[in-house]
């Protein structure tokens, strides 16, 4: 299938189309950003903004476990450490409604600062900062296939919890006398997003990455006018800002991840023009 | 078909709701303490008092969200205690903003239906919706954003979510905060009409004890305990409820049925209950 996508690839008459590692880029940035797309619709409508930010520069901490632990790829240590802390903060979310902005914040703080402390030890900090601005450009065959993992495991959860999580964002009472079980559809959903944000981290970049979240999302708030149209016009707005933002970073010679984020940028300021007053 | 006792029991579902000794704990404050209550199928009970006084609590309770001391039963018509009754439920406010994408018809469709919202509504299910609507004089409405809503049309779309399948409890917070005055006799009188016609067990929870006195057959007065509860006129002359609403003007207390309480009422379940 690999090789299919990057034949296909490698037909068009682009120079960057013809390097196997943009190949391999493109199709990660497409499935990453169709990932980051469809959960940030209801992570926008969930308003957990700050909460998949927070995930996101958690990561550290994970990746400074996973050193700490000898691991050549931080990548599970990263993961068990995100999910636990998505669950702790789901859980915080539903027991201290108003301080749990502050709580989050406080959490935040103490795993960056706590990541970087132990990563820094001896002045080593430089061999992590792909994990600050990404390297989309390192992604092989493997990363390819957990992204791909990932997506199928996003579009269950999205075919079956859906309702559920879109009532909870409406009224956790509501959502109860459906019937919902709350707790549940709460922590899955935290997990489901912490644990693609913590995958897309090591290409994007945890300082970027919550834009690739939100930004496909805000934009098709802009233009959407029901949840059919928000859901696809979210992973489009991704799809797009990601092979735009890549494409422009080969020419630019800039950091994909970010780069990505600026195009994203643009293509909300231009739904903020089109925006029906 | 099993249809021996239909014509005893009419189309109630949960006959009874009984809270015994229920109490709520938030931290180490008590929000409600020791409520016994009895709720009964083709009543409308209006549970009042000032804000903080639990009444959204003792909803959310019912709905079983919040951890509680005590029992709530539920007791339906043939004696049997259905563990998860189905409960329609209209919040106080829903959390969105206004330019959120979501339509009459995806709240509609992640409430009815198994597949997602995002899927849309399917056609049988938009029938049913579209007369779930109508019902409510909100037809119209079905695929118009909720942001779009003017305050009573969204009541009447959630009303007509609550109805839809109809449940055996219907739980009112607050239904009428945003409408307008007129709004609010329309809606309560809607209400009313839900309770003779499908002999439904309602509680409706505000803190306007003189717009709902006209409707309501029966009253509780919370203030973390009940303090008062009868008819809407023996609540509203009972000297503590004066003491924290004022005296009401005598032109509210006209609307007022003085033998609410005296109206016939014959519980198939409670008598069952009361047998050993």
């Amino acid at each position: 299938m690999m090789s299919f996508w990057q034949q296909m690839i490698g037909l068009l008459p682009f120079e960057w189309a013809k390097f196997a590692f943009m190949q391999n880029a493109l199709l990660a940035a497409l499935l990453a950003s169709l990932l980051l797309g469809v959960l940030g619709t209801m992570v926008i409508s969930r308003q957990m903004a700050f909460f998949s930010d927070a995930i996101g520069h958690a990561a550290l901490t994970g990746v400074a476990i996973g050193a700490l632990l000898g691991l050549g790829d931080p990548l599970w240590a990263m993961l068990v450490f995100s999910a636990l802390l998505a669950l702790s903060f789901s859980f915080l979310r539903q027991r201290t409604k108003a301080s749990s902005d502050t709580v989050i914040g406080l959490i935040m703080s103490f795993a960056v600062a706590l990541g970087i402390v132990i990563l820094s030890r001896r002045g080593g900090f430089n061999r992590y900062s792909q994990y600050l601005i990404g390297d989309i450009l390192s992604v092989g065959p493997a990363d390819i296939v957990k992204l791909l993992v990932l997506l199928l495991a996003v579009a269950g959860f999205w075919f079956f919890y859906f309702n559920q999580i879109m009532l909870l964002s409406l009224s956790p009472s509501l959502a109860k006398s459906r019937r919902v079980n709350t707790g549940l559809a709460e922590a899955a959903f935290s997990v489901m997003t912490a644990l693609v944000v913590t995958v897309a981290i090591q290409w994007v970049g945890l300082l970027v990455i919550n834009a690739l979240l939100i930004l496909p999302a805000a934009s098709a708030r802009n233009l959407a006018g029901n949840m059919r149209q928000y859901l696809w016009l979210s992973a489009g707005f991704g799809l797009a800002a990601a092979l735009t933002g890549l494409i422009a970073s080969y020419y630019w010679a800039t950091a994909s991840g970010a780069t990505m984020v600026l195009t994203a940028m643009g293509f909300y300021l231009l739904t903020l023009v089109l925006r029906k007053k | 078909m099993n249809d021996t006792g239909q014509t005893a029991t009419p189309s109630c579902g949960s006959c009874c709701t009984k809270l015994v000794r229920v109490g709520v704990k938030l931290g180490n404050n008590p929000v409600l303490e020791d409520i016994n209550l009895h709720l009964h199928c083709g009543q409308l009970t209006a549970i009042v008092g000032p804000n903080g006084a639990g009444k959204s609590t003792l909803l959310r309770t019912i709905l079983g969200e919040v951890p509680h001391s005590g029992h709530v039963h539920f007791l339906d018509s043939g004696k049997k205690r259905p563990d998860k009754p189905f409960i329609g439920y209209v919040p106080q406010r829903l959390e969105f903003d206004p330019s959120a994408p979501l339509t009459v018809a995806d709240l509609f469709g992640a409430s009815l239906q198994k597949r997602p919202a995002w899927m849309g509504l399917a056609k049988d299910q938009r029938k049913i919706v579209g007369e779930a609507l109508n019902a409510a004089g909100a037809g119209h409405l079905l695929d118009s954003k909720l942001g779009q809503l003017s305050g009573g049309e969204l009541q009447r779309v959630m009303l007509a979510l609550a109805l839809t399948p109809l449940p055996d409890l219907l739980l009112l917070d607050e239904p009428v905060s945003g409408v307008d005055m007129a709004g609010v006799d329309a809606f309560y009188e809607m209400v009313s009409q839900l309770r003779k016609r499908y002999h439904l067990s309602i509680i409706l929870v505000t803190h306007d004890l003189a717009a709902v006195a006209g409707f309501a057959d029966r009253m509780i007065f919370l203030n973390k305990k009940i303090i008062a509860q009868g008819s809407p006129a023996q609540v509203l002359g009972h000297p503590l409820v004066q003491q924290i609403f004022g005296r009401l003007k005598p032109e509210l207390k006209q609307g007022v049925p003085e033998a609410a309480e005296s109206v016939p009422h014959h519980c198939i379940a409670c008598e069952l209950e009361a047998k050993p």
